[in-house]
């Protein structure tokens, strides 16, 4: 009788969600972020009123939530939010996977050695055979950690992987001097990389391009509220013109933008190193219209299949159809899910918005 | 026939029909917004149906968990492991895999299981020192204080202390249940042995008792029955913290799984591993109060 008393509270608390309805025409929408060097900029552009400015133009009201980084996802996926920052990786395991078509809006930037794999004892990548590695699992951490070693000839099961929260990977690495290997990302790797012994032996700067940042937009919402998707847009790359712009104005913008990540100004600065942003519409175009980076998300599919990640609907890698600007199609023409929609950046790099 | 009558007698089967009202009333409900859910997305993971969770549970149960390998186009690299329970058993693999761990669901459950178990040990040894805290002034002297003190700690809110003193290995989970549980089972014993009338004791001592005889002969198998009742009532304190420990660093357990699934929101795997999760405390409850109830018939006479 208990577990049935277990199904009902589950039923209750599932009920407790709300349930989501979405694909009207309207003027008010929710928009996650969540701290990270490549995506602090919203929180900079909410404040200086960039945002507002432009949801002014376009007749609408847009309110920015921040958020940790996995529920933004989830209320994302549960239609609580229309539009929300997040990696390629996460898209496909999180709102794709769930069925909710997803398009990408926005290329921010990618990772370019802001996610490591870092070790003690001097330890290299093919030494890691039979040892553990602390991470958390399923993440674009454990997408590096396969990713380096399969470039060493190296497969996933020659280690064992610990999943270790990223609330604690960092200050439970520090102090165990036995753990030998951890995959985390900024400012965490920063924060390890100061213990004496510790080295950096793979990061993303080795893979660049294929951990992607971008703001996600719900499809069935794009198609009938483009307008949000170029507010977003037009707000998006003045906020990139005035960072990429040297004097006071800048520096205050970097400053707004380092404490909305809660680091100082120096530590942002140097993340920002580590995060090769698409300062210009035009850079960000080319690099979603390119062959590369299809090259690139069918490893990051292939990846995520591997573990199951896709649902439970998808028998192979190739059920689920992503759409790049070219009109070409990876996997299944008719079960599009993923979309990168390049037109938005496309209009704000001509003036257009 | 007065239904709110305070003395109305209900035979069997009408009060079984009313204990499960509630029960199906929440099935159906659950049932028509998962089945509304998926006829506007059928790949709605937030509210999976029975048949989804089936799926999941039959890979949990049924395929060993071997990471395929698979190209860089996506084809799979053909490999020689088995694929299914049978295939395993027909190789001759079956209790090798058994052994290595590698079928999630037998592969948590063992995990868990050991984490349970040892710390069952220690919170059984809390018996003990409750025991000769009652009984001993010196020992009620030196640590009544201390344990009521330590009962109060928040032992969730030590965790991170917890896995930076012990490592992420087994230690720092066991060690969060005992931190957890033990000083309840330590204070509650020490307040049944309070309860013990003296005169129990000055009879023992009068027939000449030795103290190790009051302790084992006369007032532990007293308290026994009660104090087993309220670790059986503890243990879902037990599991809480053993859950709680596996989320933030594990790499197989029970709440290890859950807590890794919910990264991509897979619903369909966390709901039949909750239930199984109480299935195995509610037979651990049930199996340990008919023992309890048989071995200690005088308690209920």
């Amino acid at each position: 009788m208990k577990t049935i008393k277990i199904i009902a509270l589950g039923a209750l608390f599932l009920l407790a969600l709300s349930i989501p309805s979405q694909a009207q025409k309207k003027n008010e929408f929710k928009v996650g972020w969540s701290i990270y060097a490549g995506w602090n900029p919203w929180d900079y552009a909410k404040q200086s009123g960039i945002l507002k400015k432009w949801a002014n133009k376009y007749d609408i009201k847009i309110n920015l939530v921040k958020m940790d980084y996995i529920p933004s996802i989830e209320a994302y996926t549960s239609g609580e939010l229309d539009a929300c920052v997040m990696t390629n990786m996460d898209a496909l395991t999180i709102p794709v996977a769930s069925g909710i078509a997803s398009t990408a809006i926005i290329l921010g930037d990618f990772s370019n050695g802001n996610d490591a794999l870092l070790v003690r004892n001097n330890l290299d990548v093919s030494g890691l055979k039979g040892k553990k590695v602390s991470l958390v699992e399923y993440s674009v951490s454990h997408y590096l950690l396969s990713r380096a070693l399969d470039k060493n000839n190296l497969k996933d099961s020659d280690v064992k992987v610990i999943n270790v929260s990223d609330s604690d990977i960092a200050p439970a690495y520090v102090s165990n001097s036995d753990q030998e290997a951890v995959v985390t990302w900024n400012p965490l790797v920063m924060e390890i990389m100061k213990t004496p012994g510790v080295s950096n032996i793979f990061d993303s700067s080795q893979i660049p391009g294929e951990i992607l940042d971008m703001m996600m937009m719900n499809s069935k919402t794009l198609e009938s509220n483009p307008q949000l998707a170029k507010a977003l847009n037009g707000a998006w790359f003045e906020v990139m013109s005035v960072m990429s712009t040297r004097g006071a104005k800048a520096d205050n913008a970097l400053k707004a933008m380092a404490e909305a990540g809660g680091s100082s100004l120096t530590e942002y600065k140097a993340q920002l190193k580590t995060t090769a942003m698409f300062y210009k519409p035009v850079d960000a175009v080319d690099y979603m219209s390119g062959d590369e980076i299809q090259t690139k998300m069918r490893r990051v599919r292939n990846f995520c299949f591997k573990y199951g990640l896709l649902g439970d609907r998808v028998q192979s890698a190739d059920d689920l159809g992503i759409e790049f600007p070219s009109g070409v199609v990876i996997g299944d023409q008719n079960n599009v899910y993923f979309k990168f929609d390049a037109s938005y950046m496309q209009m704000a790099s001509e003036n257009k918005l | 026939m007065k239904l709110f009558g305070l003395r109305t007698k209900f035979s069997r089967p009408a009060a079984l029909a009313l204990s499960t009202i509630l029960f199906g009333l929440t099935l159906w409900i659950y049932g028509d917004y998962s089945s509304d859910r998926h006829a506007e997305n059928p790949r709605d993971k937030l509210m999976p149906t029975a048949g989804q969770m089936l799926t999941s549970m039959g890979k949990a149960i049924f395929r060993p968990n071997v990471i395929k390998e698979y190209d860089d186009d996506g084809e799979l690299i053909p490999s020689n492991e088995p694929e299914t329970l049978r295939e395993a058993y027909e190789q001759g693999k079956l209790w090798n895999m058994l052994k290595n761990g590698e079928w999630q669901l037998w592969e948590d459950t063992m995990a868990t299981g050991y984490r349970v178990f040892i710390a069952m040990i220690f919170i059984l040894f809390g018996i003990f020192v409750g025991l000769y805290m009652g009984l001993f002034p010196v020992f009620d002297h030196l640590l009544y204080r201390f344990v009521l003190f330590f009962d109060k700690i928040p032992a969730l809110a030590l965790l991170p202390i917890l896995f930076i003193v012990f490592g992420l290995g087994e230690t720092a989970k066991i060690a969060l249940i005992v931190i957890g549980v033990a000083p309840t089972i330590i204070l509650d014993t020490y307040l049944r042995v309070k309860e013990i009338p003296n005169e129990h004791l000055t009879k023992g001592m009068t027939l000449r008792a030795n103290s190790q005889e009051i302790v084992y002969k006369i007032v532990l198998p007293q308290i026994m029955p009660k104090v087993l009742d309220t670790i059986r009532l503890n243990f879902k304190a037990v599991i809480l913290f053993l859950i709680a420990g596996e989320a933030l660093a594990a790499e197989a357990g029970l709440g290890y799984r859950i807590f890794v699934v919910r990264r991509y929101m897979d619903m369909a795997t966390i709901i039949p591993y909750v239930l199984w999760i109480s299935l195995l405390a509610f037979l651990i409850d049930y199996f340990l109060r008919k023992w309890i109830q048989k071995k200690y018939v005088w308690l209920h006479q």
